[in-house]
């Protein structure tokens, strides 16, 4: 019975189990509910992910109503893989969040902090599966008060003003998209992505249309804090608590990339966005700049988290560059990089926000002689940071690998210079944190405090990222052949789509 | 002539945009971008209701000697994109009652000037 | 006539908005906003959107307003010079008009029946759904039936605004002490018209809860009247008889309840073999499924919002209370 509803199943358990957590209050139990839902809904996106590998395209329509009339779910490699990415993430985040939010949560609100981790997984696995424009809208507004709420919820005052910025820079962003939802709905009368696709080729020049795509561009781009439209980012991030920024910065963000690609290669057809609208020359230098700008103002901060927050700015540059080359092996590092950042950035986030735990700062000077005091938080670190920039045996080289490739392919020698070059930064930015650990001496007095290592329920999950970083670093084989299907199944679909339209002229 | 009077109604929505938009990036208080959101996405909601207008139509619920029935779709979904913009204006109100109370203003340039002191 | 009427309305609406933005009155600013909201809720009756229209005044120009003002004061009425320059925001806001008039310039003429709107997929709802679903309020049937997963999401955002709100403002009984000074004590013509305007508007809201089938209403406007009516309590006899009335806690159940019980039928639905949110699998009859599930699934949307929009309101007015004893 469950194999029939199992498009559904990520998106609703942790949508049930909100409430219930909610409920149950301030004990360890409620710990134990949302580590376990979160799980399950692993548990089942590893399935969808198997089965969408070996059937293609799964539909679910809800409600029993067929699409367009009822609002379907529609599963492909594609989000089945970047749900594999979030689920993960979330159960490995809750199980980490436990000994974390101690430090920085109140302990009245710890059962708030969990209803609104699973509101947030609910609302991004909705995002990813949906295959309705505007059930995209509502899951986008789940996922965000949810995020609101966790970046509100640290101590530091600072915060508060970081989720106001974040929930009006937001709310422009899902207005914009509102509009542009409403305007291709006008042009075509329907709401189901698959129906808009095939119905606005008939429309195929109209001024609306294309404003519409515009404003669900821009829309898109404030979510996945594309630059210049990231202001809102590096504060949330910064001022958020640590397993609320490790969640963060891992998943929300790949998501809205996700929806940007679903909407150009599903939506609008490939060719009319970046043929005939150059979308890709914009989006190309955007990038570009992002990775340069945001890598640069990385290696002057001196709060970590600013640090690793502008990295992200940076790294999402990259993902956006995969996708504006326009090919298969671009897309393919762009899903590649999807997944491995947020195995990166977790595992980053982790080891700053176990700094915390026991240091009390993230300021780079409480990092002097960690390396001593605290070594496997500090491995983990070092071991994450080299995944950043693109050391071999690490996945963040796999990235780097297939985005060259990709720029190679076209002859674009000076876009794979780029790439390597915004490497070197990294160095800089993840270099001075290591420095400081592993060659300078403690501040006074950090030394006479004996620093511990953190709880193993911190270390743990910690750790797992880490391992994943390197084991996906060698064994490429899953997301390769993911993210493969995931790209050669986005662009044999718009060939469809050509051909059809093709027919009909 | 008739070109305008059938896009009057698109026209007047985006001014009312242009207007609610610009609230919500110039204001320095709080509160007003707030209002300024609310006025932003209002204007959104007539623009999704205009087009479920049909002349002559009524509105469409199932009454005897009725012929035309203007489009309930943009009416259900304007009725959510309600209920969610009052949510967000709840927690942003909420988040100002807070940063009122840890910075002791509600304006944007003044708590800037504090975070900036530290 | 009618639009005439909606030219007048909409310009209406044009020079409200262009007062709020040099108004630096908060009050006044508000206030407006509430003027705003009820001449759009005119509009949307005029465009047929009686529903919209309903939820518009109720939770627009009725919630918004009400925590605006609760906000306002907290934080003191007057907007400061704005010193920085507004240049910036001035060109930003010309391009989006700029893109947005250049989006209207291919827009299908205002209300055509031939628009693409009309002809594709609504068709189905306006032909179909009074057999489909047998109601005939065609809002409601796309709403809780057709898009039913739509408003359970809108639940789950409802639901989330309250997490955000308890997480920010945290909601604290007074002591017996506050108790005799808070509301409204002295003022016997308020108490006794509140005392019989607050059944009315339980009936009201009941009636609107269950008629929401057969003409404009649902369960998010029964809620929110629901709400307004303890809201009414509360402020008139004052926030600890109110807590006495509903506590903060049963709220919190009835909230996370409301939730449960709409994700029930879809689950209920699963387990007699149909999708997540099929009616017409919960009963022998497929019609008498539907008309189950919508009376259902209207009575989680309808207990959620009550309680969310009553805790938040309990939620701001507590923190006036406090500062007031401050």
């Amino acid at each position: 019975m469950l194999e029939q509803h199992l498009a559904a199943l990520p998106i609703l358990i942790p949508l049930l189990a909100a409430p219930i957590t909610f409920i149950l209050g301030r004990s360890w139990f409620t710990w134990l509910f949302a580590t376990s839902t979160s799980a399950l809904a692993c548990f089942f996106s590893w399935h969808l992910l198997a089965a969408a590998l070996s059937d293609g395209v799964l539909s679910y329509a809800l409600g029993g109503w067929p699409p367009p009339w009822g609002i379907e779910l529609r599963v492909d490699t594609a989000n089945a893989f970047v749900l594999l990415a979030v689920s993960t993430l979330s159960t490995l985040v809750l199980v980490y969040a436990k000994d974390s939010i101690e430090k920085e949560i109140e302990a009245s609100k710890h059962s708030l902090f969990y209803t609104a981790h699973l509101l947030c997984l609910a609302g991004l696995s909705g995002m990813l599966l949906t295959g309705d424009a505007f059930n995209l809208f509502v899951f986008l507004e789940v996922s965000s008060l949810a995020t609101y709420t966790l970046v509100s919820l640290a101590s530091d005052r600072r915060c508060l003003t970081a989720a106001f910025r974040y929930l009006v820079m937001g709310t422009i962003g899902a207005t914009f998209i509102l509009i542009g939802v409403g305007m291709l709905y006008m042009m075509t009368g329907t709401l189901n992505m698959l129906d808009l696709a095939s119905r606005i080729d008939v429309y195929e020049s109209s001024r609306t249309i294309n404003t519409g795509m515009a404003f669900i561009i821009v829309g898109v781009s404030i979510k996945l804090a594309l630059f210049p439209l990231h202001m809102w980012l590096p504060p949330a991030y910064t001022y958020a608590p640590s397993a609320v920024s490790a969640f963060l910065a891992s998943t929300a963000t790949k998501v809205a990339v996700y929806v940007m690609i679903r909407f150009i290669f599903t939506v609008f057809e490939v060719e009319h966005v970046f043929e005939e609208m150059r979308m890709d020359l914009i989006l190309m230098v955007l990038a570009i700049v992002a990775i340069f700008k945001s890598s640069y103002t990385a290696i002057v901060q001196s709060n970590v988290k600013t640090v690793l927050a502008y990295s992200s700015v940076a790294q999402i540059g990259y993902m956006i560059l995969g996708l504006s080359l326009v090919s298969v092996t671009g897309l393919m590092a762009s899903f590649i990089h999807i997944f491995n950042h947020a195995l990166m950035k977790g595992a980053l986030f982790m080891a700053v926000g176990a700094v915390f735990y026991r240091v009390g700062s993230v300021d780079i000077k409480a990092f002097r002689g960690l390396g001593k005091q605290m070594p496997l938080t500090m491995a983990a670190f070092t071991i994450a940071g080299l995944s950043i920039i693109g050391v071999p045996l690490t996945v963040g080289f796999i990235s780097k690998w297939y985005l060259v490739t990709a720029a190679l392919e076209q002859n674009h020698w000076v876009i794979a210079a780029l790439v390597l070059a915004g490497s070197l930064l990294a160095v800089v930015y993840i270099g001075r944190v290591i420095e400081a650990a592993y060659f300078q001496e403690p501040t006074e007095s950090q030394a006479h405090n004996k620093i511990k290592e953190v709880p193993w329920l911190m270390l743990t999950p910690m750790w797992v990222l880490v391992l994943a970083n390197i084991y996906f670093g060698v064994d490429t084989s899953l997301t390769t052949e993911a993210a493969n299907a995931a790209s050669e199944w986005l662009f044999q679909n718009t060939e469809m789509a050509t051909t059809r339209q093709e027919v009909i002229k | 002539m008739n070109f305008i009077l059938d896009h009057y109604n698109y026209w007047i929505t985006i001014i009312l945009m242009m207007a609610g938009f610009y609230i919500v990036i110039s204001a320095n208080n709080l509160v007003k971008k707030i209002v300024g959101l609310n006025v932003f996405q209002v204007s959104v909601f007539l623009l999704y209701i205009t087009m479920g207008k049909v002349s002559g139509g009524t509105a469409p619920i199932v009454v005897d000697g009725a012929t035309q029935y203007s489009n309930p779709l943009p009416h259900v979904l304007i009725l959510t994109a309600i209920v969610v913009g009052v949510a967000t204006t709840a927690v942003g109100l909420a988040l100002i009652v807070r940063i009122k109370g840890a910075y002791g203003t509600v304006e944007e340039n003044e708590f800037k000037d504090q975070d900036d002191a530290i | 006539m009618a639009e005439l009427i909606n030219l007048v309305l909409l310009a209406m609406l044009a020079l409200t908005a262009l007062r709020i933005i040099f108004l630096k009155d908060l009050f006044a600013v508000i206030m407006l906003f509430g003027i705003f909201s009820f001449l759009s809720a005119l509009i949307f009756i005029n465009l047929d959107a009686v529903d919209v229209a309903f939820t518009e005044a109720s939770v627009g120009a009725g919630i918004s307003t009400v925590l605006m003002l609760g906000t306002l004061a907290l934080t003191g009425r007057k907007e400061k010079a704005n010193s920085h320059s507004s240049f910036l925001p001035l060109v930003v806001v010309c391009i989006t008009g700029a893109a947005l008039i250049y989006g209207t310039l291919d827009m299908p003429d205002f209300g055509d029946p031939d628009n693409p709107v009309h002809q594709h997929v609504a068709p189905r709802y306006i032909e179909e759904s009074p057999k489909e679903v047998g109601l005939p309020n065609m809002v409601t049937s796309v709403l809780a039936s057709y898009r039913g997963f739509d408003t359970l999401g809108e639940v789950v955002v409802v639901f989330a605004a309250l997490i955000a709100v308890l997480s920010l403002l945290s909601i604290r009984k007074e002591t017996e002490q506050d108790a005799s000074e808070s509301g409204l004590k002295s003022h016997h013509v308020l108490h006794v018209v509140a005392k019989l305007v607050i059944p009315l508007i339980i009936l009201f809201a009941l009636y609107v809860q269950f008629h929401g089938d057969f003409g404009p209403g649902g369960g998010f406007q029964a809620g929110v009247i629901a709400a307004a009516a303890l809201i009414l309590y509360a402020l008139v006899f004052g926030l600890p008889n109110a807590f006495a009335v509903i506590g903060a806690k049963f709220l919190y159940c009835m909230a996370s309840a409301g939730v449960l019980l709409y994700a029930s039928v879809g689950l209920f639905s699963m387990y007699k073999g149909g999708n997540f949110l099929d009616y017409n699998k919960i009963a022998a009859e497929p019609l008498a499924g539907q008309h189950y599930g919508i009376i259902i699934i209207e009575l989680g949307v309808g207990i959620t919002v009550f309680a969310v929009m009553l805790s938040i309101f309990y939620a701001f007015s507590s923190q006036t209370a406090r500062s007031n004893i401050k």
